[in-house]
């Protein structure tokens, strides 16, 4: 097994593999996701570069090799994509700042 | 407009059917292609009939793709010649054989392809064009749209995408904009508009090592970003997977990509696809007049099970009921909603 990085493209497909210490509850995991990325409300698409997004937002790189694949599969094209991981950045970044309200919260408590 | 070097003008390994057939059968997959029909109770996989006799005109083309099965190009040089032309025909005409579809390469660069679309006309069997659209634009060859719609053919279009860097990133630069002033002439003669009878649909290949989108979603797409960008209008969108054979092929070893390609052809398996598969409605003869069970076997230099057989020797009953060859890289055909040269089976 190569240690060299932490994460391998090749691990990917052992996804399965973690079904084999709780059975029950990697099938339950399964079926959920299956009808989570259904055609719905939402479309097959949209759902592809929602999924596209948040990957980049929680940084998975499993995540955003399959996503990139299915956003892809779902036809979209690559300035979809990119405006997709834009709003994922966007809201990790606003997240960041509108935490400055916090910031002169505190500072008001604290100054004169 | 860019033109790159053929396989075989690069006397490059996989210009050959036999490599690339070794290549694909290197390929470790958790099931072999007989499993899978063996699993969906489809093997041995049988023909049911002859309804698309499809002819390769030959291998030359004045593009080539990079995804292109046929290792077309403007350096190719094999080509029909007339008698295995004029027997194509013979059988067409001793047959019901309702649908004469005529590939390439470019078919319009061969020197009988007037006669072929008109004699295939007045046999009244329905006609297929498999068209570059650029081919077109060429000074010898502007006669052909007018000359399609004169005799009734429907053409089959290529157009990976609806912007020009994807179409350009597959096909070459400058083709987009030549396709685009194709499909217009296409258009001003009554192509692709409710009532004028002549069909126009166009054939997306994924850019890339992926599969192909829904059908009938890309369709919606097409129609839409077409009509508002350029004004074009076509009856069908036809999503076709990328075959990893030949410069696809190529292409793939080239980027590392070729075992997790076919393993995700694999893996998409569908058996209904699978029973819908085009070779077993459909005849392919190839420009030395060998028989195939489709044009991606021809390619690969894969003839019928059993023998080499030739259009020469066309029996009926033996080719309706014939087993089907397979290889690999029939997972090509039968993954997600499946793939034919009428698009999407399911």
């Amino acid at each position: 097994m190569n240690h060299e990085h932490y994460y391998h493209s090749t691990d990917l497909p052992r996804f399965s593999e973690i079904g084999q210490g709780a059975p029950e509850l990697w099938d339950k995991f399964r079926a959920w996701y299956g009808a989570v990325f259904a055609e719905g409300a939402l479309s097959a698409r949209e759902k592809a570069l929602i999924a596209l997004a948040v990957a980049h937002a929680v940084q998975c790189p499993y995540c955003i090799d399959a996503y990139v694949t299915a956003a892809l599969e779902q036809g979209s094209n690559e300035e979809q994509m990119t405006e997709a991981v834009h709003v994922a950045a966007a809201i990790r970044g606003g997240s960041s700042l509108v935490h400055g309200v916090q910031m002169r919260n505190h500072l008001e408590r604290l100054g004169m | 407009m860019a033109v790159l070097p053929t396989l075989q003008k690069q006397r490059h390994p996989l210009a050959s059917g036999e490599a690339q057939r070794r290549r694909l059968a290197g390929i470790a997959l958790s099931h072999s292609f007989e499993e899978a029909l063996d699993t969906a109770g489809l093997y041995p996989l049988r023909a049911t009939g002859i309804e698309v006799l499809q002819v390769n005109l030959g291998k030359k083309c004045n593009q080539t793709c990079h995804h292109c099965h046929v290792d077309a190009g403007p350096d190719r040089t094999e080509t029909m010649p007339t008698e295995i032309l004029d027997t194509c025909l013979r059988v067409l005409a001793a047959s019901d054989i309702p649908t004469l579809d005529v590939t390439g390469g470019a078919p319009e660069l061969h020197p009988g392809f007037r006669r072929i679309i008109e004699e295939g006309a007045r046999l009244g069997r329905h006609l297929i064009d498999r068209c570059n659209l650029t081919v077109t634009r060429l000074p010898n060859y502007r006669y052909v749209p007018s000359f399609l719609a004169d005799h009734g053919v429907e053409v089959v279009a290529s157009l990976p995408y609806f912007q020009a860097r994807q179409t350009d990133a597959q096909r070459g630069e400058g083709v987009f904009e030549e396709s685009i002033a194709a499909l217009r002439e296409f258009n001003a003669l009554g192509y692709g508009r409710a009532g004028s009878g002549l069909i126009l649909d166009l054939v997306t290949n994924p850019v890339g090592a992926f599969l192909p989108p829904a059908q009938a979603a890309a369709e919606r797409d097409w129609r839409r970003e077409l009509e508002r960008r350029h004004g074009i209008v076509f009856n069908r969108l036809y999503t076709i997977t990328n075959m990893p054979i030949s410069r696809f092929l190529e292409h793939l070893d080239a980027k590392g990509q070729t075992e997790a390609y076919v393993s995700r052809l694999a893996q998409a398996f569908n058996p209904d696809a699978a029973a819908r598969v085009m070779c077993r409605s459909t005849l392919s003869v190839g420009w030395d007049g060998t028989l195939y069970d489709c044009d991606f076997n021809q390619m690969l230099d894969l003839p019928l099970a059993g023998k080499r057989r030739h259009i020469r020797d066309f029996d009926r009953p033996e080719l309706d009921g014939r087993t089907i060859a397979l290889g690999p890289h029939c997972f090509g055909c039968t993954a997600g909603a499946g793939s034919s040269c009428g698009g999407a089976v399911v």
